[in-house]
């Protein structure tokens, strides 16, 4: 090494890099700093002991302190189980309308519900709820079996044609299909379903399909086609229908008489996680 | 430090200002890699400056440990300790104050406040706060007199240190060591209490029920505490603490902050008593102000970042400007500029008022001024809302369309409200909760006291207020004290109405 210069001010050696003529100086580190970066190196090496660090062929060190992040995660769900003990027990105990209208309650409901239906609900129904062609809107008013907060709490139960033994089932006939009337039978059918829900049809072929309407169908959707919510029959008077309110789509419905499947849920949830689920609806479709 | 002082001039006829401690220091500099730390063996001074020092460290670390044990009545299960802050209740209690998470930006706006301070009177009288109320200078201005107590000034602790272990000085070091570790623990003690209930956890801390961060922030303030004012002192201030680095851009050749007046100091020199004083300046180079100096560094050198302002070299100088008979304060609170302007000859002009200063004190007025405002326009009631957006809208049997809301009403008084909730929107709206409906546009609920209340709200609107897509409205809460509005809007979807 070549010879080092001196700072004239302060006697010190400068390094010997220059920048626009300012000088390095070469000053000492504080010794302290040293010691902070011994002090490092003894805890890396107090962690590998403690800890587990290092990758092995067919395992890793685990450390003489046993730490795993799994098995933590397995004990912070047993205490968040335990925590939840009291809300779980009062939501078992009351009644669903107790449920709603306490708000510290309701509130735990809410987000119990909101989890679970995301997780199993929303694959068919959406994550807002609203439903598809084919898949009940559970936001609005209209509901084939009942909106109230027990209906709802039942439908979820059992399911629709669930195959077990209280499931919800209703049937509509494949009209069309299986030939229970002719095509133009259910072309007038169509027409007068449509008059059913307030909107202009072709007369003749209402005043022609009554009978027909009177002799199939008033067994299910009444005479003034308000529904049955005891059958699943739907209202035919307003225009939110399962399967579309367009022509097209009615005339479908009477030919095909379709009907769609949810399972029933009794035996998957227990019974807090079963009203908490109906409360969440309930709730999210404005109660009733 | 921006100010350069050109010294170059006949009255400051040195060559070069390399000061005796910095040719004493010059060996280590060369050694070793690493720097140990020159022990530094500050002198005992007496006069005005010591003595503000001495009351500040009395009143700042009486408040520290007295606040804490303050009561302040609160209704209800609400702490009664008057200064609190809750982490576990997630609140914050100063006396009749109660900050909420929420109103965090009362906190940065404090900090603002205290950087603007700060920067303000550092600007006109250099790092006051430094060298006066700084936590780690009071705590070490703490135990460096501890020392004294028991190792004697300069003089007996320097002997002390170089002499062979003995009786003497085993139970001299040992005593110190045991009361800077009592007040470090006290210090320790004191901090944890602001976080908990004091008089309940002083208990419970002796008998091991305390909370784990109780004695995880206690062990740890005592550490540092023991650490920094024991052993570490000016290191600290010198090469940890980012302040020394930012304080130069805020001082200028206007600040006034301690500072050797080399105008009437050189030619410095020993003087022999009754000899003439003409043709030499007043500094009769007994560096009684380097012994002074708790930061081991030399004034005479000019500003410096070590220097934390503390005034005891001037009391140090005052002390011998008495006793050879010259007027005190070589060493006092001055500006560069004075003492630049005092060695060309010219009078000394003092700036307090400087466009710096001035911003600041404006920044200062602003800043306190929203805050005052932002605290007297304060409610305890409060209104969040948040609209559903999934599904943005349903539209109902009727052709009538509904949204959802999730209401939030936020009660920081310390009794239950009863809160009127109410739409304010296109005529004919029906509001309704899962649990209750109204048959008009307002609800009543009740908002427990101290919390907040989710509210899940829907709104109908028949088929003919539907008039656009897209409709203004607004969420009102209204106690019989105060009121929030809170401005949304009803989504319809009227234009892709089929
Ligand atoms: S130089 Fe004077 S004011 Fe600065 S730290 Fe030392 S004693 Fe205090
Ligand atoms: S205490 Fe005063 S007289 Fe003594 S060396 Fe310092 S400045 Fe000079």
């Amino acid at each position: 090494m070549s010879k080092r210069e001196s700072d004239e001010v302060t006697g010190v050696e400068t390094t010997g890099h220059e920048w626009d003529g300012i000088r390095e100086l070469d000053n000492p580190l504080p010794r302290w700093w040293l010691w902070v970066f011994y002090a490092s190196i003894a805890v890396a090496a107090v962690y590998w002991v403690l800890m587990p660090s290092w990758p092995g062929l067919t395992s890793y060190s685990k450390g003489i302190l046993g730490q795993s992040d799994r098995q933590a995660v397995v004990g912070e769900l047993q205490a968040l189980t335990a925590e939840r003990g009291a809300q779980a027990a009062r939501l078992r105990t009351a009644s669903l309308d107790e449920i709603e209208r306490d708000p510290e309650l309701q509130a735990y409901a809410q987000a119990v519900g909101q989890s679970v239906f995301g997780d199993n609900c929303a694959t068919c129904h959406g994550t807002g709820g609203v439903g598809a062609k084919g898949y009940a809107n559970l936001r609005d008013d209209v509901w084939l079996w009942g909106g109230e907060l027990a209906d709802i709490h039942r439908t979820i139960q059992v399911g629709v044609r669930s195959g077990g033994p209280d499931a919800r089932f209703s049937q509509m006939p494949a009209f069309g299909r299986d030939q229970m009337l002719t095509p133009a039978q259910v072309d007038d059918l169509t027409e007068f379903v449509v008059a059913l829900s307030r909107r202009p049809a072709d007369v003749a072929a209402v005043r022609r399909a009554a009978p027909v309407y009177v002799a199939q169908c008033v067994a299910c959707h009444g005479v003034k086609g308000l529904g049955d919510q005891k059958q699943g029959a739907p209202n035919l008077t307003d225009q939110e229908w399962l399967y579309g309110s367009t022509r097209q789509a009615i005339h479908d419905q009477i030919w095909n008489g379709q009907g769609g499947v949810m399972p029933a849920w009794k035996d998957r949830f227990d019974p807090e996680t079963l009203k908490a689920l109906a409360v969440y609806i309930h709730a999210n479709a404005g109660g009733r | 430090m921006t100010v350069v002082i050109d010294r170059s001039g006949p009255t400051a006829a040195r060559t070069s200002p390399v000061s005796a401690a910095a040719k004493a220091r010059g060996p280590a500099y060369v050694t070793g890699l690493y720097k140990p730390r020159q022990p530094i063996y500050p002198k005992l001074v007496h006069g005005r400056w010591r003595a503000i020092k001495w009351a500040l460290l009395i009143a700042t670390l009486t408040i520290y440990y007295v606040t804490p044990w303050i009561r302040w009545e609160r209704p209800g299960t609400l702490p009664d300790q008057a200064v609190l802050v809750d982490f576990a209740g997630r609140r914050f209690y100063f006396f009749w104050i109660q900050l909420w998470p929420q109103e965090v930006y009362f906190l940065t706006g404090l900090l603002v406040l205290a950087a603007l301070v700060l920067f303000l009177s550092n600007a006109l009288f250099g790092r006051l706060w430094c060298g006066y109320s700084c936590p780690q200078t009071v705590w070490t201005d703490l135990f460096i007199h501890v020392e004294r107590l028991f190792e004697g000034d300069r003089n007996a602790r320097m002997r002390l240190d170089a002499a062979p272990w003995s009786l003497n000085k085993a139970w001299r070091k040992i005593g110190k060591h045991a009361v800077w570790l009592g007040i470090a623990f006290g210090t320790g003690g004191a901090w944890i209490f602001y976080f908990h209930d004091a008089p309940t956890l002083i208990r419970t801390f002796w008998i091991g029920q305390g909370p784990l961060t109780g004695y995880i922030f206690c062990a740890l303030l005592t550490f540092t505490t023991y650490v920094f004012a024991g052993f570490m002192r000016e290191q600290v201030c010198i090469y940890m603490c980012p302040w020394p680095r930012i304080q130069g851009a805020m001082l200028d050749e206007h600040s006034l902050q301690v500072t050797y007046r080399y105008d009437r100091g050189e030619p410095r020199g020993a003087h022999k008593k009754g000899a003439d004083w003409t043709g030499r300046g007043d500094c009769v180079d007994c560096a009684q102000c380097v012994t002074a100096c708790p930061m081991g560094i030399d004034i005479r050198n000019g500003p410096q970042l070590e220097c934390i302002n503390c005034g005891l070299c001037i009391d140090a100088c005052d002390e011998i400007m008495d006793r050879v008979g010259r007027p005190k304060g070589l060493i006092a609170f001055d500006t560069d500029a004075a003492v630049e302007a005092r060695a060309a000859g010219r009078p000394a002009i003092y700036k307090l008022l400087r466009p710096r200063t001035a911003f600041y004190g404006v920044a200062l007025a602003a800043v306190s001024g929203a805050m005052a405002w932002g605290f007297s326009v304060r409610t305890t009631l409060d209104l969040h809302v948040l609209r559903d957006r999934n599904p943005v809208f349903v539209r109902l049997h009727d052709g009538a369309v509904r949204n959802g809301y999730t209401l939030k009403i936020v009660n920081r008084g310390f009794e239950d409200e009863t809160v009127i909730v109410a739409f304010d929107g296109p005529p004919g709206a029906r509001i309704k909760t899962p649990a209750a409906a109204s048959s008009g546009a307002s609800l009543t609920v009740v908002a427990p006291a101290n919390e907040v209340r989710a509210l899940r709200v829907f709104v109908t609107l028949p088929p003919q207020a539907l008039s656009a897509p897209n409709l203004p409205a607004s969420f009102v809460v209204r106690t019989s004290k105060a009121e929030a509005r809170v401005e949304t809007t009803f989504l319809s979807g009227a234009a892709n109405t089929p």
